[in-house]
């Protein structure tokens, strides 16, 4: 029988539990805004023996993925977390990671890119490891960030998937700020999440192997990146079972998509993430007008849940991608990339807008969902073209 | 020239696609890299004079490629299997054992050792 825990708790507390009570064998990390509460969390439930963790100190997060790689190749349960430029600053590991086929599950802060210098929550660091073969969640709420990185260690290691996650959370928004959270007992976490079976460890086996292969010459590394290609493809249906597993256990639904009143609706604004919850209350204020608003929210971002997301949004007249980052000099920001791609296989034709907001933390009201759900109507009258634009700027 | 016996069977690597890797492309078992001939691209391969040969081991040690092969504290040939050609061994022979000849033409290799 389970037992909860009901407290006010912040993102990176939840966070900081939900790693505990997986009780990874190795933790190493550096400490970075709005990210460090997670690993201090963490190093004070090793410091009170509430854990048994080789935490490692690392002097850089190049390093920490680093320890990270090494630690899971030699067939540790390896977690670690970062944020913003200490994201940027793994980039080399995040691909040896996946390449290597490592589950190791990493949580990021999601913060703006610099420069200009800033701390807040935006999804610049997230999106530049977009491509780097790792599974990612973003999560709306401090509860969620618990839900999404406890499954995430079931997910990762699971031997058909095998790959790294990155388990997401708005910078500050939802890192920092406190809310009603539910915790689950140790034991009933710890049932779930089982043990790491790791297939070939270095050192936790009998036979001696290797990693981190050359594959340079005759094509070698061109057949091995298919093999990751289709181990994320395959993810989708054992990403589901443990989120549905989790969902049994907590009672809290599970889906790789969160759909707010998008059955019936004629506008849909899509986002990743913290911003959703101002979304779906702009959403019932219309609704109460008599206009028919939806939202929908991708919570399992990579693999990307096309077919889920066509079959949301194929009823809607105009549909708007909130993209809380840019991709420079592309047709539209990353969200906005793919939902147009999803899109392109409905028969018919639905009008979209790509709005970047919320870039370094700027404020995301309910006046910036109503901006937007107004350009939808517009948008769907034929009176605004598609396109992109800079969402709540000054000017 | 494998001294160990090897239980996975990568005879036919060149033809493997994407699903016969083992995952994250481990090699599931060590030392195997003995089975992949490295020796092809030489250039130059190195002649060994047993006669002039002290059995003082510095080529042994330079080699960058393991190929001085050794048995009971001798010098027993090269592996040509391996051996990239590089003429450190030469370079390091104190006693003008070694010599570089040009790849492809046995009886020059012949020759050469007749020769020197
Ligand atoms: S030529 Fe180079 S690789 Fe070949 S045996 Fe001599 S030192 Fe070794
Ligand atoms: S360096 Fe020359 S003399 Fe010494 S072992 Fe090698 S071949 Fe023989």
């Amino acid at each position: 029988m389970s037992a909860i825990t009901v407290f006010a708790g912040t993102g990176n507390n939840m966070v900081a539990e939900a790693l505990r009570q997986a009780a990874p064998d190795v933790v190493a990390a550096y400490p970075i805004t709005p990210q460090t509460t997670i690993v201090e969390g963490y190093a004070k439930f090793v410091a009170d023996g509430r854990v048994h963790t080789e935490l490692v100190n690392v002097e850089s997060e190049h390093s920490a993925l680093s320890a990270c790689v090494g630690a899971s190749a030699a067939g540790a349960r390896v977690a670690t977390a970062t944020s913003s430029q200490g994201l940027a600053l793994m980039w080399e590991e995040l691909h040896i990671a996946s390449g290597m086929r490592l589950p190791i599950v990493m949580a990021n802060a999601n913060r703006a890119i610099s420069a200009p210098i800033n701390i807040h929550g935006d999804h610049s660091d997230v999106m530049g490891a977009r491509d780097s073969g790792w599974i990612i969640f973003f999560a709306e709420t401090a509860q969620e960030a618990y839900d999404n990185t406890i499954i995430s260690f079931p997910i990762a290691e699971d031997p058909a998937v095998s790959l790294p996650v990155l388990t997401t959370l708005d910078g500050f928004i939802t890192t920092h700020a406190m809310e009603r959270c539910e915790l689950l007992d140790d034991a009933t976490v710890k049932a779930y999440v089982g043990d790491r079976v790791p297939e070939n460890p270095l050192i936790a086996g009998d036979k001696p192997v290797s990693h981190g292969m050359f594959a340079s010459l005759g094509g070698t590394y061109f057949e091995v990146k298919k093999a990751e290609r289709a181990a994320i493809d395959a993810s989708p249906p054992v990403i589901q079972k443990y989120g549905d597993a989790w969902e049994k256990v907590c009672g809290r639904p599970f889906d790789f998509i969160d759909s707010f009143a998008c059955e019936d609706a004629d506008f849909i604004l899509v986002m990743l993430g913290s911003a959703a919850g101002n979304a779906r209350t702009v959403a019932r204020e219309l609704r109460a007008q008599g206009i028919k608003a939806g939202v929908l929210r991708v919570r399992v971002y990579r693999p990307f849940p096309a077919d889920a997301v066509r079959a949301a949004l194929k009823g809607a007249k105009a549909i708007g991608i909130l993209d809380r980052s840019d991709s420079f000099g592309a047709q539209y920001g990353p969200l906005g990339l793919d939902v147009r791609a999803a899109l392109y296989d409905l028969p018919q034709r639905i009008p979209t807008r790509n709005y970047v907001f919320g870039l370094g933390g700027a404020d995301v009201t309910l006046e910036t969902m109503h901006k937007a759900y107004a350009e939808l109507a517009e948008l769907a009258s034929g009176t605004l073209d598609e396109g992109l634009s800079y969402l709540g700027t000054r000017g | 020239m494998s001294s160990k016996q090897f239980t996975w069977d990568v005879s036919d690597f060149d033809t493997w696609t994407a699903e016969r890797f083992p995952k994250g492309c481990v090699a599931i078992e060590a030392g195997n890299s003995e089975l992949y001939i490295t020796g092809g691209w030489r250039s130059e391969r190195p002649v060994w004079q047993k006669d002039k040969c002290k059995n003082c081991m510095f080529c042994w040690v330079h080699c960058p490629d393991s190929s001085i092969l050794v048995a009971d504290a001798e010098m027993i040939g090269i592996d040509y299997d391996h051996c990239k050609g590089c003429g450190i061994c030469v370079a390091e022979c104190p006693f003008d054992a070694l010599h570089m000849v040009p790849e492809g033409d046995e009886v020059t290799d012949e020759i050469a050792a007749k020769e020197a």
